[in-house]
């Protein structure tokens, strides 16, 4: 085991000890034991990156089941490192905010640190993993985890119906990959994510491609709440702030993009994938920035804003992959795209993380958080009235703040889709920059609500839940400062995380680097006048400042849709409606009644018999070996049928046991006829007994007895017949048919020679093939002791219930 | 011959299926009893019916009939009247504990055990 993989699992580890410690110190914050180790290992992950820089990967392998090809490699590249400084420092900052956060006396502590280092660790494993299974270990267990933590104030309702649809969605999504992982194996016949990237050439037309291109995008848009999979991401607010601020913004919702970005040398050559992954990306973006205006929960915004975002980062990746398709490097002209991504999902994971903070010290503070309760708290708290400011401007795109340069970059990578000249990119291209535009009004809009709404206007403390709200501590305000400050060094600086993303762009897009070049990256604020991504950021600007002015004029258009439609009631009702059809349809074949169970298990016998013996063409009927007929025969066998028959129609209980002696003695008489003289023998004493038998229960059973034929039913007599019909075709069939001889010579010569008896029979029985006798006496010895329990042991239930 | 028992056979097996679809729990109890002998009578035809002597050696004859299945259905006649006793001493417990031997009574109920 490397450094590296202990690197990956010491959050597992550190998690086993985590109880122990909370039990031991009960009088310190459990998150201060948690909180070294991200930093160690952000510190660890920090070393790797000159290497990283020089376009050098780590790569570490541990052998865990070698003969399935599957061992736990860690490699680390630019775009796993970016994703584990992603997870590690921001995870740094969360802890430290969640230790002011949550309180030490009311909450669980040692389940959430145990639950957040599983996520740590788990998260970890998926951006380092170079092997698909072990991706996909990694990978559910970012989901279970963080069903833990949405499902943390587990006494709430809505913290467990969040959990549960999370879980549902992000396991179907899941599930599907691992399903496409299977598929990719079939076909490279290496779980390996650097050698199937390798050999993405030769698997482009593969029958399989298509299937495998479907089933690994779902898994990417349900863990990254792509439209129509968002609707677990907003129920998921119900989780503690520092959850909702590392788990659903920062890290696990961009384990999707990761996924995508990872695999993009693999399927970019399709066109299927750039339009998917686009065309998903940018509904989703429009989907999620229109739908966050409605919200007056301040988590409801900031949910649906991290699906909008989200949803821009991915159709940045999904356009990016086009330059996969252009060999030659033309100056970064259609890359443009994927350093956009790269850069926004740095940008994003920095304003995100920090208002997400921002909006857990408001609620902290005053108990609630609607806007509609909030405002004037600008005065109040100014600190957190700062850092929501930047936050909300850098995502609503503006200048100075790293959200304005990735928005220029992003509105940039929409302008050149239509230039893209193949999968229609030319005609149906030229929808992402309209559609890309009107999502960033949209984003302004919400990002000024959230800003406003809550600082600015009227000071309402009547509808507050705490009387006197202040300024938070200071430890609730460190991480939120760092990232805010973050925010604002990118956007002054922006060319000192250059290097970073010139090496992701080398992992996203390996093919395109002939051997010792690099990506030059170069962010600029000023584009000039005539660049046209200037003059859209000043339209979103004018036309979000008019839409906010108006909002009361036009947010009716909200009310229009109806609740029922929406995607969440679609999903509700899907879910109740499988759960009473699964219902309706077991209770509709499990009828407790005997009768059916038979019906099924007959018909079932007649249709599975007859079908193979038409489709084979078994049926033969063959005169030549049969026995000739002989006159008292004939009469025997009238006799026993017309018995068994006639048993169905008898009124009374003792001819019904008549009839059933008779057919029994008459069948010995047979047995006697056909040579069978132990058989005769035996089948008279023990007709004798059961018939005694019978009648000895005589009296015993009911005394109602329906002294009536059995009613008709036409059912019952299609069942009987078929079944009659089906073993007498194929007693003929079998009969006509035979294969080869019986081995009953043997017994013939050998009984008296080796078994010194004269009796074939009682010798076949006791010499030859004496364990089924053996085990007969067994069963005769059950069924003995079974009489006599049931009738002796009598712990009657009936006596105590009466 | 054969196909006569074929016949016969697939009579029995057809009176047996229809009282085991019946309502009453004795009525299953003498469809089973029914359908061992039809099982029987079937084993005993598909060894085949050829005429030749019981299987003694005593007999010194030219030919024996085939003795492997005859003591299968010993066998079978044995352990069917085992499990045949035990139905109805069971069905008489049953009757004893619940007061009928109707089948389409005897359901378990919603949420009971």
């Amino acid at each position: 085991m490397s450094l590296l993989h202990l690197a990956i699992i010491s959050p597992l580890i550190l998690a086993i000890f985590i109880p122990s410690l909370h039990k031991r110190a009960p009088k310190i914050h459990t998150g201060w034991f948690l909180l070294p180790l991200p930093v160690l290992l952000f510190g660890y992950f920090l070393s790797f990156l000159p290497g990283v820089i020089n376009g050098e990967a780590a790569m570490e392998t541990l052998s865990w089941i070698p003969s399935l090809g599957i061992d736990f490699s860690a490699r680390v590249d630019g775009l796993g490192l970016l994703f584990a400084l992603l997870i590690t420092g921001i995870g740094a900052l969360v802890v430290l905010y969640s230790i002011y956060y949550l309180s030490k006396e009311k909450e669980k502590l040692n389940q959430f640190y145990v639950y957040l280092l599983l996520f740590i660790g788990a998260m970890l494993g998926v951006v380092l993993s170079d092997n698909l299974i072990v991706l996909y270990a990694f990978w559910e267990l970012t989901s279970f985890s963080s069903f833990l933590l949405i499902g943390y104030w587990n006494y709430r309702e809505r913290s467990r119906y969040g959990a549960q649809k999370s879980m549902l969605i992000t396991v179907f999504g899941g599930f599907s990959m691992l399903g496409g992982i299977v598929l990719l194996y079939l076909m490279t016949g290496t779980f390996s994510v650097s050698e199937t990237i390798a050999m993405a050439g030769e698997i482009v037309g593969h029958d399989l491609f298509i299937a495998v291109l479907l089933c690994i995008l779902l898994g990417a848009f349900t863990k990254s709440a792509q439209f129509p999979f968002h609707i677990w991401l907003p129920d998921a607010m119900e989780a503690p702030t520092p959850v909702s601020a590392y788990l659903h913004s920062a890290t696990m919702v961009k384990a999707g993009i990761y996924l995508v970005a990872r695999l993009t040398p693999v399927f970019a050559y399709e066109g299927l994938w750039i339009w998917l992954v686009a065309g998903f990306g940018i509904i989703t973006l429009f989907w999620g920035s229109f739908s966050a205006v409605k919200h007056t929960d301040l988590k409801g915004i900031l949910a649906y804003s991290t699906v909008s975002q989200l949803g821009l980062i991915m159709s940045l990746l999904g356009l990016g992959a086009a330059a996969l398709h252009y060999p030659e490097f033309e100056n970064g002209f259609y890359t443009v795209a994927i350093t956009a991504a790269v850069f926004h999902l740095l940008n994003h994971a920095t304003f995100k993380g920090s208002l997400f903070m921002m909006v857990g010290i408001v609620d902290h503070e005053t108990g609630t958080r609607d806007i509609r309760n909030l405002g004037g708290l600008m005065t109040i708290m100014p600190i957190t009235f700062t850092i929501a400011v930047i936050g909300s401007f850098s995502m609503a795109g503006l200048p100075p703040f790293n959200g304005f340069l990735s928005k220029e970059m992003f509105f940039t990578g929409m302008l050149r889709a239509q230039e893209i000249g193949f999968f229609n990119m030319d005609t149906l291209g030229i929808l992402f920059p309209i559609i890309a535009w009107v999502a960033s009004v949209f984003t302004f809009l919400y990002s000024m609500i959230i800003v406003f709404k809550t600082f600015t206007g009227k000071f309402q403390p009547e509808k507050l839940k705490v009387q006197k709200p202040h300024e938070a501590p200071i430890g609730m305000l460190i991480s939120p400062i760092i990232l805010v400050s973050l925010v604002v060094i990118i956007g002054f600086f922006p060319n000192i995380v250059s290097p970073l993303i010139e090496a992701v762009m080398a992992s996203i897009l390996p093919t395109l680097l002939a051997a010792g070049m690099e990506f030059d990256v170069h962010i600029y604020h000023w584009h000039g006048f005539e660049s046209p991504e200037l003059w859209m950021t000043i339209g979103v600007v004018i036309a979000g400042i008019l839409l906010y002015k108006f909002m009361p004029r036009w947010t009716g258009i909200y009310t229009r849709m109806p609740e029922r439609f929406s995607l969440n009631s679609a999903y509700d009702h899907g879910l109740a409606g499988i759960q009473t059809g699964a219902n309706r349809f077991t209770n509709a074949y499990m009828t407790d009644s005997i009768r059916t169970y038979l019906i099924y298990i007959f018909a079932f016998f007649v249709l599975i018999l007859g079908a193979t013996l038409i489709t084979k063409n078994a049926f033969a009927l063959d005169l030549a070996n049969v026995a000739e007929i002989h006159a008292f025969e004939v009469v025997l066998v009238v006799i026993i049928a017309v018995g068994s028959v006639s048993i169905l129609f008898a009124k009374s209980r003792m001819t019904t046991i008549i009839l059933l002696g008779a057919v029994g003695y008459a069948i010995s008489l047979f047995y006697a006829i056909f040579r069978a003289p132990d058989l005769a023998l035996t089948q008279l004493v023990i007709e004798t007994i059961s018939v005694a038998l019978f009648l000895l229960a005589f009296y015993r059973l009911p005394k109602k007895w329906h002294h009536e034929r059995m009613k008709f039913k036409v059912s019952n007599a299609i069942i009987s017949v078929g079944v009659g019909l089906i073993v007498t075709l194929i007693a003929l069939s079998a009969h006509s048919s035979k294969a080869f001889e019986s081995i009953s010579q043997y017994y013939v010569e050998n009984t008296y020679t080796k078994a010194a008896g004269e009796n074939m029979v009682n010798v076949i029985l006791v010499d030859f093939r004496s364990f089924d006798t053996l085990f007969e006496i067994a069963v005769l010895g059950i069924a003995a002791l079974g009489v006599f329990t049931f009738i002796k042991l009598r712990m009657s239930r009936g006596k105590e219930q009466g | 011959m054969e196909i006569l028992m074929a016949i016969l056979v697939g009579i029995i097996f057809m009176s047996a299926t229809y009282l085991m679809l019946s309502k009453s729990l004795l009525r299953i109890i003498v469809g089973t009893g029914l359908l061992s002998h039809g099982v029987h009578l079937l084993l005993l035809t598909m060894g085949g019916l050829k005429t030749g002597a019981a299987p003694l050696l005593g007999q010194q004859a030219e030919a024996y009939s085939d003795p492997l299945p005859q003591a299968l259905i010993l066998t079978a006649i044995v352990i069917s009247f085992g499990v045949t006793a035990l139905f109805l001493v069971l069905a008489y417990r049953t009757y004893q504990e619940l007061g009928t031997d109707n089948m389409e009574l005897m359901r378990g109920k919603e949420g009971n055990e």
